[in-house]
C-alpha cells in the first residue's frame, strides 16, 4: 500500500459542502487533501437550484434562521473573493426573492410563516407581503394567476456550477490536493492519526471532515458519529436561453446569468433514484406557466432529477466526534446558501476555534428520542 | 449552395417571406428545405457565441434549424411544412421574452 505524505486534514466529499470547507481550511494555511468519489456519485451540488435563500428558513428553529441569515450576509464578500482568486464570476445576485402565491390562503400562510420567524429571532428580518400589483412592479411578466408574493430582500441566487468550479480552482490554487474518483473503503484512528483507505492508498491526517452527502450515513459511524440522512428527490427543467426578463428569483423559477430559465422544484421520497417523471415535470412546468405565461412557448432543453441530503428534521448536523477526536461530520441540504459560512466560521471551529453559537444545537443526538 | 434533385416539380409553387424578402418553394417542402433551396444558409446566429447555424440533421433532432415562424420563436424549420404566405424571421441571439403570438 502506497503512503502519500500526511496532511493536516482530509475532507471526504467534493460537493459544494466539502469543497467549501476544504477551500476554507486551505485558505487558513492547512495542508488539505480532498477525497471525492467522482461525478458519477449522487451529487446534489450538480443538481441543485442555486438559491441563496433566507425566507422561510428556520421556522421553529431560530438558530438555523440566524445561521442562514449570517450566511447570506457573508455571500457578497465571498463571491468577490472567489472572483479575485479564480477569475470565476459565480453570478451572485442578492436583490431579493419572491415566493409566488397562487391563492390567498397560500399567501396568508406564507406571510404568517415569516412573521413567526421574525418574532422568534427578533432584530433585523425584513420581508414584505405584496399584492398582485406589488409583485408586478418587481416582476412585470407575472400572470393573472399570481395573487401576491412574499418578498424578502435578503434572498438571491448564484450559479451552483460556477460556484463548484470556483471552489475547486481556489482550493487547488491554495495548494489543496484534490483526489477524484476514489471510493472510501475504510476510516480508522490510530495513535491520534486518521487513516483513510481509498483505492489502495492509505491517506493519513490529524483531522478528517466527513462531507460526503448521502455517503455520510455509512461513513460517520466509523469515527463515532451519526448522520441519519435520506435522499429527497427534486426535479428540474431548464429552457433555452431567453433575453433577460426575470430579475428576482423565486423558489420555483429563476433566470440564470446566461438567460436560461430554471424551473423546479419537487420533493419526492423515492430512495436512491435520481430519474425524472413526466407527471412531476408536467406539474412543475404548469405551475411555472401560471406564474409566467410567456414560458408556455419557451423550449425546454433538458430535465434532471437530483437527490437532496435530508436529516429527519431538515436541519444540519455539525458535529465533532468525542470518540475519535479530530473527526467531524457536516451535512445540510442548503450547501449553496451556507457556503460562505462553511468556508469561514465553520472552518474556524474545525481548526480548533470556538464553535459558532448558532450551530451548537445541530447534533445527531437530537434524533435519539 | 443547395439544389433539389427533383428537376421538374409537379407540386404547385408557393411564396413565403423571409426577413422581408420573397422566396419561392413548393407545396410539401419542409420549411428548412424551402430556405436551403432559396439560398439561405445561416438560419440563425446563436445566443452563446453569435456563430451562424444551419440545419444538420433535417429530421428533428439537432435543433440547429430554429427560426421564427409567424411570430412563433425558435421553431424547428425541418419539422414544419412551408405554407404560402408564411412570415419567417431568422433569429439572432436569445429569444425575446414575450407571450407567444
Amino acid at each position: 500500500m502506497t503512503v502519500p505524505s500526511a496532511v493536516d486534514t482530509l475532507v471526504i466529499g467534493g460537493g459544494v459542502v466539502g469543497m467549501a470547507i476544504a477551500y476554507g481550511l486551505a485558505r487558513a494555511g492547512e495542508r488539505v487533501r480532498l477525497l471525492d468519489e467522482g461525478d458519477d456519485a449522487f451529487r446534489a451540488a450538480r443538481g441543485n437550484f442555486g438559491l441563496v435563500w433566507v425566507q422561510g428558513k428556520g421556522q421553529g428553529n431560530p438558530a438555523y434562521a440566524r445561521w442562514t441569515l449570517a450566511a447570506a450576509r457573508l455571500w457578497p464578500a465571498f463571491a468577490q473573493e472567489l472572483a479575485a482568486r479564480t477569475g470565476v464570476d459565480v453570478e451572485l445576485s442578492q436583490i431579493g426573492g419572491l415566493t409566488m402565491c397562487l391563492d390567498d390562503a397560500e399567501l396568508t400562510a406564507r406571510a404568517a410563516d415569516l412573521a413567526a420567524v421574525r418574532a422568534e429571532i427578533g432584530g433585523d428580518y425584513r420581508f414584505e407581503v405584496l399584492d398582485h400589483a406589488g409583485v408586478r412592479a418587481l416582476s412585470p411578466h407575472i400572470g393573472p394567476a399570481v395573487v401576491g408574493a412574499v418578498f424578502c430582500p435578503m434572498d438571491g441566487h448564484v450559479s451552483p456550477l460556477r460556484l463548484l468550479r470556483a471552489l475547486v480552482q481556489g482550493f487547488e490554487s491554495l495548494g489543496g490536493e484534490l483526489c477524484a474518483g476514489v471510493h472510501i473503503e475504510n476510516i480508522a484512528q490510530r495513535q491520534g492519526q486518521f487513516h483513510v483507505q481509498a483505492r489502495g492508498v492509505d491517506h493519513v491526517a490529524g483531522k478528517v471532515v466527513l462531507a460526503a452527502g448521502l455517503g455520510n450515513r455509512d461513513l460517520a459511524p466509523r469515527v463515532g458519529l451519526k448522520a441519519p440522512v435520506d435522499p429527497v428527490r427534486g426535479q428540474i427543467l431548464v429552457s433555452e436561453r431567453v433575453q433577460p426578463f426575470l430579475r428576482h428569483p423565486s423558489l420555483h423559477v429563476r433566470q440564470t446569468g446566461e438567460g436560461v430559465v430554471q424551473i423546479g422544484d419537487s420533493k419526492e421520497d423515492v430512495g436512491f433514484d435520481d430519474g425524472t417523471t413526466l407527471a412531476q415535470l408536467a406539474r412543475i412546468a404548469n405551475r411555472a406557466i401560471r406564474c409566467f405565461p410567456l414560458l408556455e412557448s419557451v423550449n425546454v432543453v433538458r430535465t434532471w432529477g437530483s437527490l437532496r441530503v435530508m436529516t429527519p428534521d431538515g436541519f444540519p448536523i455539525y458535529q465533532a466526534s468525542s470518540e475519535c477526536p479530530g473527526a467531524f461530520v457536516v451535512t445540510c441540504h442548503s450547501g449553496i446558501t451556507l457556503a460562505a459560512q462553511h468556508a469561514g466560521p465553520l472552518t474556524d471551529w474545525i481548526r480548533g476555534g470556538a464553535e459558532p453559537v448558532e450551530i451548537t444545537g445541530f447534533k445527531a443526538e437530537r434524533f435519539d428520542v | 449552395m443547395f439544389r433539389t434533385i427533383i428537376t421538374a416539380s409537379t407540386r404547385p409553387a408557393i411564396e413565403l417571406r423571409v426577413d422581408g424578402r420573397t422566396i419561392e418553394a413548393h407545396e410539401g417542402d419542409t420549411l428548412a428545405v424551402a430556405l436551403l433551396s432559396a439560398g439561405v444558409t445561416a438560419f440563425r446566429h446563436t445566443p452563446v457565441s453569435g456563430e451562424p447555424r444551419a440545419p444538420l440533421c433535417l429530421m428533428g433532432v439537432c435543433f440547429d434549424c430554429l427560426v421564427e415562424v409567424d411570430g412563433r420563436q425558435n421553431v424547428q424549420s425541418c419539422m414544419v411544412e412551408a405554407q404560402s404566405g408564411m412570415q419567417v424571421r431568422l433569429p439572432t441571439g436569445a429569444r425575446r421574452a414575450e407571450e407567444s403570438a
